[in-house]
């Protein structure tokens, strides 16, 4: 039995203490917003927030986690960036499939939370771990661009 | 170097609006025949039976949208998103002539039933999604389906209300008597409406009256699923008692099992069976199978399983001695294609000749989510599927075919597809197949329960199923006025019919038009044209991937009309534009892509020396026209970096101009990702690639700028999905040549051929 802690809820989950945060979200707590893509943490279709900081879920065992807090796209709302971010991603309709979305926000939510009005650069730097096959790149840069302002 | 003039007569776009009658034959052609199955019925008939209007099965509107009692619309559609925007596409069509508010406008995805959701573009007889058919295909069924259903609205108002129905206004799915002050929302009509006799020819809009098709202010209607995490993929579903399994597949094609060992395997908790999984002919190989309580658990236990393989008899080729082996294929004379004039002859007494040769390599589709599928076998002797599913009845089919039952006995449950590029349209419906039967074998093995079979990143990769790899030989002289007095093309490639049901219908004496695509129909004036191909045989399995033959036809066609212009001492536009007179929407977008990217003004120089060109590129796909400049940065080490490509697109009345901006982008990106990076390759029967570690991907530091135009047009809508991707792989190395004198012939590019 592993507990979490997440999106502000205390979870008793029957896994072992090697299986991937990723799966045990997913597979076992049933929050499948967070996605399998790759399980090596090249792509970041499992980004999700511990502590606060954007990370690969898929390679993260759920015994390095135990105690912290972790963040999901089914709670990212939950404030003002997260919030302002699916906001512009609304906005300016960047999903096509959306299989990688959760964790393109993710990580644009991680970004903007320590770097207030990102420059392009900040940006490449910031999501050049999340692989979109759909290419939505020119909007994901547009939306984090508007969310930024939005917040401003 | 090719050097652009400083001033160039830049010409004006205009309105085209050319008879197009015909153009489901001549634009979807093709993909009508690789998607017409034999299962159902003489696939030549059908075929003869594909004109400019296929006959519209008589479905109710019922079929196509429901209206709830609270007022809320929800439009059924019978195509599979998987990021296309088709879901948006087709309500917009039906919202547009009902007149709904979009807002309260969802759409969900028609079960597999043909008899409803046959795709007219495919002629009507299957239902799936492909050829970047959407549009054409539903354009009038879905606006008529709209139609009928707001005139049934409007009787039931009118007869209650005991008011003439032509006094009766609809708007925003607000009805209305404006003399007598009265106005209900669609849900209070809904019932009565339903009982009423549909209308068989309700009046359709004309464009002007359009609130919806063509307004930016229409959006998407799958982004806040997709934004939020509740978008469901068949990843995502969780049934009750459901098992997950994993494939340990033959490593090589043509291995056997010859023993395994699980029971390390076994050991592991969550474990419940381990079993051999047959291979099916020509469909896919062998492999051995883990079922588990849940993914990780699968995948762990996979790795656990020792297996023997038998190796005797398994295909040890490589991408290199393939490609020699195509050469040598490709010097001698190949199916004939077309032969206009005596274009060797012509070359022979010609100015001056332009020889080179392409070549491209095989490519996974590497969409973001890993192929899947979910099977529960059920009493009747059929199953039930959950997937994101493409290819409704050709699937469906073929597992009741397997299953021994009847096609309706095979309940598809439709859900998003985490990409496709079309992957999840499969020609042997070989992962559909192989799922159903190892819920089968788990059935056997005492577990009759839902099972979803699982992909892991590294199956996706070298699981098979790609696009094929491919060698053009192209050849041709030009006169002194560096006119094309003659044009030679030779393919070879493996046909992604061959071995499949399709075969029989797709290859016609030993050509098959998804190879020559593009090529076959070349557009530019030359005098004598002569196309011929071979199909070459390998055990690699092939398949269509974003855009089919275009994707490599659209690059060596458009990459050797660059090197004519420069050996003619012209500049690439204006070299295109005087080649196609008879061709009006090529030029119109050649026009349009010129005017937006100021070709007629120079490129700005790069910083310290860096080496800067543009190279331009138009053909037509999939009904479509586009043209792309594309601008480049050459690093000293050869890298490249594209910096922004200028995108222009007709494809006949724009539906939702957001979502084909949208298309362009991603299409760009997707051909691009595979001019940069992409090859699988061979070496001793093995696949070299895995992840996306060493398949890589283009990520967003290496995302041009895009700007798209649109085509004003009042033609029928043709397709987006596809059309974009053909194009920007010829821009690209145009670009490099202008750039740097180098021809970029084999992709992807390797970047030790451009260090400065």
């Amino acid at each position: 039995m592993t507990t979490l802690h997440v999106n502000g809820k205390t979870l008793t989950l029957d896994v072992p203490d090697d299986t991937p945060l990723l799966w045990a979200l997913r597979d076992a707590a049933h929050l499948t917003g967070t996605k399998y893509g790759c399980g090596i943490a090249a792509c970041g279709a499992c980004t999700v927030h511990v502590d606060g900081q954007a990370v690969r879920s898929c390679v993260l065992p759920v015994s390095a986690v135990a105690g912290k807090q972790i963040t999901t796209i089914e709670a990212v709302d939950g404030d003002a960036v997260g919030k302002a971010v699916q906001e512009a991603w609304r906005k300016l309709d960047v999903v096509q499939c959306g299989y990688c979305q959760s964790g393109q926000i993710m990580s644009a939510v991680g970004l903007l939370k320590v770097v207030k009005q990102p420059t392009d650069e900040d940006i490449d730097r910031a999501m050049a771990g999340n692989v979109c096959r759909c290419a939505t790149y020119v909007r994901i840069r547009a939306a984090i661009h508007d969310a930024a302002a939005s917040l401003a | 170097m090719t050097k652009h003039r400083k001033t160039l007569p830049l010409h004006t776009v205009q309105l085209v609006n050319e008879s197009r009658r015909g153009f489901m034959k001549a634009g979807a052609g093709l993909a009508l025949g690789i998607y017409l199955s034999p299962l159902l019925g003489d696939a030549a008939d059908v075929l003869a039976q594909a004109p400019a209007a296929p006959p519209m099965p008589k479905v109710p509107p019922s079929a196509f949208l429901r209206i709830a009692a609270d007022g809320g619309v929800t439009v059924i559609s019978k195509h599979l998103e998987m990021g296309q925007g088709t879901f948006t596409g087709l309500a917009t069509l039906i919202a547009e002539e009902l007149d709904a508010d979009w807002s309260r406008v969802s759409v969900e995805g028609a079960p597999a039933d043909v008899s409803k959701y046959g795709n007219l573009a495919f002629g009507g007889a299957v239902q799936g999604t492909g050829g970047s058919t959407a549009m054409a295909g539903a354009w009038q069924q879905m606006r008529m389906a709209g139609a009928a259903a707001r005139a049934m609205l409007v009787a039931a108002a009118a007869e209650q209300w005991q008011v003439p129905a032509k006094d009766i206004t609809v708007s925003s799915g607000t009805i209305a008597h404006k003399a007598s002050n009265r106005s209900a929302h669609f849900g209070e009509f809904a019932e009565a409406a339903a009982k009423l006799p549909v209308p068989e020819n309700p009046t359709l809009k004309t464009p002007d009256q359009y609130v919806l098709i063509g307004k930016d202010s229409v959006r998407r209607r799958d982004s806040a699923a997709k934004v939020n995490g509740s978008a469901q993929f068949t990843q995502d579903v969780h049934l009750p008692g459901m098992l997950v399994a994993v494939i340990a597949r033959a490593p090589r094609y043509g291995a056997k099992v010859a023993s395994f060992d699980d029971s390390a395997a076994r050991a592991i908790p969550g474990v419940v069976a381990a079993f051999a999984v047959p291979g099916k002919d020509k469909t896919y190989e062998d492999g051995v199978a883990v079922l588990a309580k849940d993914t990780w658990t699968a995948l762990k236990a996979r790795k656990a399983l020792k297996i023997e393989w038998d190796e005797s008899r398994a295909w040890r080729g490589s991408s290199d001695s393939l490609l020699a082996d195509y050469r040598k294929l490709a010097a001698t004379p190949g199916a004939v294609a077309v032969s206009r004039g005596n274009a060797a002859a012509a070359i022979e007494g010609a100015a001056k000749t332009v020889d080179a040769e392409y070549s491209v390599p095989y490519l996974a589709h590497a969409s973001m989510e890993p192929l899947n599928c979910v099977v529960q076998l059920t009493a009747n002797g059929g199953c039930e599927i959950w997937n994101g599913e493409q290819f409704h009845t050709p699937d469906q089919g073929a597992v009741a075919a397997q299953l021994g039952a009847t096609p309706d006995k095979v309940l598809i449950h439709q859900l998003y597809a985490g990409g496709s590029f079309g992957r999840r349209a499969n020609p042997k419906s070989e992962y559909i197949l192989q799922a159903v039967q190892v819920a089968q074998l788990a059935a056997k093995a005492g577990h009759n329960v839902p099972v979803k079979t699982v992909w892991s990143r590294e199956d996706d990769t070298a699981g098979g199923y790609y696009r094929p790899l491919a060698l053009h030989v192209a050849r041709a002289g030009l006169d002194a006025q560096g006119n094309i007095v003659g044009w030679t093309h030779r393919i070879v490639g493996q046909s992604i019919a061959k071995g499949s049901p399709f075969e029989a219908m797709m290859i016609k004496d030993g050509v098959d038009e998804s190879l020559i695509e593009g090529i076959s129909d070349l557009p530019y004036d030359a005098a004598a044209l002569h196309v011929d191909l071979h199909i070459a045989d390998n055990p690699v399995t092939t398949q269509w991937w974003r855009s089919v033959g275009h994707t490599h036809t659209g690059f060596a066609a458009e990459a050797f009309v660059d090197e004519l212009a420069a050996a003619a001492g012209k500049d690439p536009y204006v070299f295109r534009r005087e080649r196609l007179d008879k061709h009006p929407r090529e030029r119109g977008v050649l026009d349009l892509v010129a005017q937006k990217a100021g070709w007629d003004k120079p490129l700005a120089k790069g910083k310290d020396g860096e080496r800067r060109g543009r190279g331009i590129a138009v053909h037509k796909s999939f009904g479509s026209y586009v043209a792309q400049v594309a601008e480049v940065t050459v690093h000293k080490d050869g890298s490249v970096k594209v910096d922004r490509v200028v995108c222009a697109v007709d494809c006949g009345i724009a539906i939702n101009p957001d979502v084909i901006r949208a298309q362009m982008e991603g299409g760009i990106g997707y051909g691009l990702s595979a001019a940069l990076h992409g090859a699988i390759t061979f070496k001793d029967g093995l696949v070299q690639q895995s992840n996306f570690h060493d398949y890589k991907q283009l990520r967003i530091h290496e995302m041009p700028k895009i700007d798209v135009f649109i085509v004003p047009s009042e033609e029928k809508p043709t397709g987006v999905g596809e059309p974009g991707t053909a194009v920007i792989a010829p821009a690209f190395v145009n670009a490099i040549a202008n750039a740097t004198g180098t021809r970029v012939r084999q992709l992807p590019l390797d970047p030790a051929s451009l260090r400065a």
